[in-house]
């Protein structure tokens, strides 16, 4: 199969959003960018006129010339590829955006774009600046929508967005959006988890590799974001977080959208607390948003893992019980050391249990099929 | 009058050859002592009048002079009493040591005139034995440990008036017995005193089996440091080369008891100790817990109390074997074999996160396990969690004793041995000898699974390896199988994800 492919004039267009970028910046002011996703809307001619008057035909000419070669030649160089709007594989969920990129640069394994559809992709967002409780239901929400086959899309920022990436990348598929380049590692302290999503998962951008990030990139791939899941959930946002334009642009293509609740005399917590006000769904854990997206009943663990042995389905089961050491295992069994060891490695193997750096053991979400 | 007499001062854990020059001439009365002394041996200078006195001789009323060479070595200690006290004893012609041209002293004196034990007596009558230096009188406390080293003549003196009459030829001592030396662990410590516990008995051994160092993580009161101290116990008995090695720095540490020398040494620091007190330092360098616990087992409880400093210290060691201490003076290298053991609570309240009575706030514990994945971290390889042993484990029978997990212990190492070399262990593995380790091949899918699936490090994976390549050494078995290596899987120290 062939990986997917970007026309030229699609990828010209991102080179141009490159050359614009700091008049952009320089126009989409206000509150911080959030115009950024009106300008994107403008055909290439307009959107230079708009920002960049004095120097649109230059811009425009030093794009056009650039040669069908060299635009590839960078791609393969930052190993990354390309998907433009008239490929088949461009993810369904921006052809209904009326302001979706035109090519999208992604890293990571293409044939996963496949698995990118809105009704099986979430998007979980949030503040950058969260609380214990907002990163602790971010990682959970992620593992376990990830842990049953959907795909957690998020904007690798610090906070939830992070959170919601760690708990995806453990048990499943997760895409990171990113507002610069990527192949650029933003920010900079979230570089081994950028490398493990592209090793894993996805990262996506409408940018050119090598493209640095800019206050207006952000509002920018957040509509991405919006449009390519079709729920979007704000785990933990104040009054005036970024991440309610997402959800905004994710209510204005007629997504879904989900909130979590928080303390309601939270500052951290005012801006999803004012969406579940203003009628979001309410979001306690993945199983609600299954609920919303699946129609309610459809449970979660939905993909059984592989069938298990007697004697794993028993070390399970004592897991289960309560048996969160390997000592524990033994004893509930009466089993030694080396056999409970071996079979909860063989559990771990299988993804029906998880171990903490303490050596803990905990039950995943990944349902043991019937016999 | 000039008169010379040999001595050894110690240098680390090695003795370095010091010759004493007495010269005895007239002047105004006044005793000084040159050749780069610290204070003990400045400090002789009134020892040895007061015992030459108290033992019947003459003190000279002389310009007396001592000089220690080479003058460039730092002497330390008070062992060089006796040394000085005979050759001024020569030097102002009280006594002839004609018939022992070749004879090095050592001890301290006390005012009285008898002689007091002095550390590194071992070594120095190694030193000795390699100089040629056919006898050597030393305190007689420190006699049998002397008798150990063969082809040098052991002379046990008590007092100065004995070294006197030993010159005149009206006393020949016998050689005193050697000191027994131990191969295993000392003490009554029995691995039979942990019950049930089955998962940390099984990690015990594949660690004794391996060579690998062992982290437990359990709530407070759970057995961890005795399950510590019963590890050296299950390793194999010394070979008598490693006892006296071990037993040589004992010595030299004025660590040796009176009845035993050698055994695995069990060495359990406080996390308050400092970095030099752990692999050692200070001026003039001194041996630290790790060189004191080689070829036995290094217990640092309270892994994550310990100061990251003090345990960034000990990983050049632990990679290499030996802790180099490098002084303006002079650049030293101790020996540091052994098997690292942590202990630490799964969170800072120590119950452990399961526990409803766990009280501690989520962002403490990552902060607090976070300090298990440091840099020290990396060169464990064993995880056991632990866990309060239950009422029925309790006051059940007693577990396994040491002398069979041992046999089994001893048996794997020697397997390993056949493949590696003498005294090498799996924990020690090179990247190549690792490529050589025979996987079944349900074996290495296991392998390859849990290491695509990015549940490991590149690191982590060789760890792995190694870990399993043991489990099957234990078993007798020539490849690792699926049930090995998934008991691996399950042993390996955790990272963070």
């Amino acid at each position: 199969m062939n990986g997917p492919r970007a026309c030229p004039d699609c990828l010209r267009r991102s080179r141009l959003l490159a050359h614009l970028a700091p008049y952009i910046e320089k126009v989409a002011t206000g509150s911080p960018g959030s115009r950024s996703p009106e300008l994107l809307r403008l055909s290439n001619e307009d959107l230079a006129m708009a920002v960049a008057p004095k120097v649109a035909e230059q811009v425009l000419t030093q794009v056009a010339v650039v040669p069908e070669r060299r635009l590839e030649e960078d791609l393969a160089d930052a190993r990354c590829w390309a998907c433009c709007r008239h490929d088949e594989r461009y993810p369904v969920g921006l052809r209904d955006a009326a302001d979706a990129p035109w090519a999208l640069i992604g890293r990571g394994d293409s044939a996963l774009l496949g698995r990118l559809e809105p009704g099986e992709a979430v998007t979980v967002v949030g503040s950058r600046r969260a609380t214990t409780y907002g990163r602790q239901v971010a990682r959970e929400l992620g593992r376990d929508l990830a842990a049953s086959g959907m795909v957690v899309v998020s904007g690798l920022a610090f906070g939830i967005d992070a959170c919601a990436h760690r708990g995806a990348v453990e048990a499943g598929l997760t895409v990171a959006v990113l507002g610069c380049g990527t192949d650029v590692a933003y920010p900079a302290s979230h570089r081994a988890l950028w490398r493990r999503i592209g090793e894993e998962g996805l990262v996506l951008s409408e940018l050119p590799p090598g493209t640095g990030a800019w206050r207006w990139s952000f509002p920018a791939r957040n509509r991405i974001m919006a449009a390519l899941a079709g729920m979007t959930v704000v785990v933990e946002a104040a009054q005036r977080s970024g991440s309610l334009i997402t959800a905004d642009l994710a209510a204005d293509l007629g997504r879904d959208l989900g909130a979590v609740p928080g303390p309601i005399n939270s500052r951290a917590s005012g801006g999803t607390n004012g969406l579940l006000a203003g009628g979001a769904c309410v979001v306690r854990g993945a199983q609600d948003v299954l609920d919303a997206m699946l129609g309610p009943g459809v449970s979660m663990g939905e993909r059984p893992g592989p069938a298990l042995e007697p004697a794993l389905a028993a070390t399970l089961a004592a897991v289960e019980a309560g048996a969160d050491t390997c000592d524990a295992v033994a004893e509930a069994l009466d089993v030694s050391g080396a056999e409970a060891a071996a079979a909860l490695a063989t559990l771990e193997a299988l993804g029906y249990l998880t171990c903490s750096l303490v050596g803990a053991y905990a039950r995943t979400m990944l349902a043991v099929p019937d016999v | 009058m000039l008169a010379t007499a040999q001595t050894f001062t110690l240098d680390g854990i090695a003795a370095r050859p010091v010759r004493v020059e007495v010269d005895v001439h007239k002047g105004l009365p006044a005793f000084s002592v040159v050749g780069l002394p610290d204070t003990a041996v400045r400090e002789a200078r009134e020892r040895v009048r007061a015992a030459m006195v108290n033992s019947g001789f003459q003190f000279p009323l002389h310009r007396i002079v001592a000089n220690l060479a080479p003058a460039s070595l730092r002497k330390a200690g008070p062992g060089l009493d006796l040394a000085i006290a005979v050759a001024l004893l020569t030097a102002s012609e009280q006594l002839t040591l004609g018939a022992l041209p070749s004879l090095a002293l050592v001890g301290e004196l006390a005012l009285d005139g008898s002689v007091r034990g002095v550390p590194g007596v071992l070594a120095i009558a190694e030193a000795a034995r390699e100089r040629g230096i056919a006898a050597i009188a030393v305190p007689e406390e420190n006699g049998a440990e002397a008798a150990l080293v063969e082809g040098v003549e052991v002379i046990p003196v008590r007092s100065l008036d004995q070294v006197a009459a030993l010159a005149d030829g009206e006393w020949a001592p016998e050689r005193p017995e050697p000191m027994p030396l131990r191969l295993g662990s000392p003490g009554g410590a029995d691995l039979a005193d942990v019950r049930g516990q089955r998962h940390l008995r099984h990690a015990l051994e594949i660690a004794a089996a391996g060579g690998h160092s062992l982290l437990m993580v359990g709530p407070p009161g759970a057995g961890k440091s005795l399950a510590a101290s019963r590890l050296p116990s299950i390793l194999p008995p010394l070979a008598a080369e490693e006892a006296l090695e071990v037993a040589r720095i004992a010595s030299a540490c004025g660590r040796l008891d009176g009845e035993a020398a050698g055994g695995r040494p069990f060495r359990a620091p406080h996390h308050t100790v400092s970095p030099a007190g752990l692999v050692g330092g200070g001026n003039p360098p001194s041996a630290g817990e790790a060189t004191l616990a080689h070829r036995g087992v290094l217990f640092l409880d309270e892994l994550c109390e310990f100061r990251r400093d003090t345990l960034e210290a000990l990983r050049a060691p632990l990679e290499t074997g030996w802790v180099t201490i490098a002084r303006s003076g002079a650049r030293r290298r101790l020996p540091c074999r052994f098997m690292l053991v942590g202990a630490a609570n799964p969170c800072p309240c120590g119950r452990g996160e399961a526990d409803p009575e766990c009280s501690c706030v989520p962002l403490a514990v990552r902060r607090y396990q976070a300090r298990l994945s440091g840099a020290l971290a990396d060169r464990i390889d064993v995880l056991a969690a632990v866990r309060q042993p239950s009422a029925e484990e309790m006051g059940g029978p007693p577990g396994e004793a040491s002398a069979a997990v041992r046999e089994r212990v001893v048996a794997a190492r020697e397997r390993q041995e056949g493949r590696l070399g003498p005294g090498r262990c799996n924990a020690e593995m090179s990247p190549a000898e690792l490529r050589e380790c025979r996987l079944d091949e349900s074996a290495a899918a296991l392998l390859a699974d849990a290491y695509s699936r990015r549940r490991l490090s590149g690191r982590a994976h060789d760890r792995v390896l190694r870990l399993a390549q043991t489990v099957a050494d234990l078993a007798g078995s020539a490849s690792v199988d699926r049930e090995q290596m998934a008991q691996a899987l399950q042993l390996r120290r955790r990272e963070e994800s």
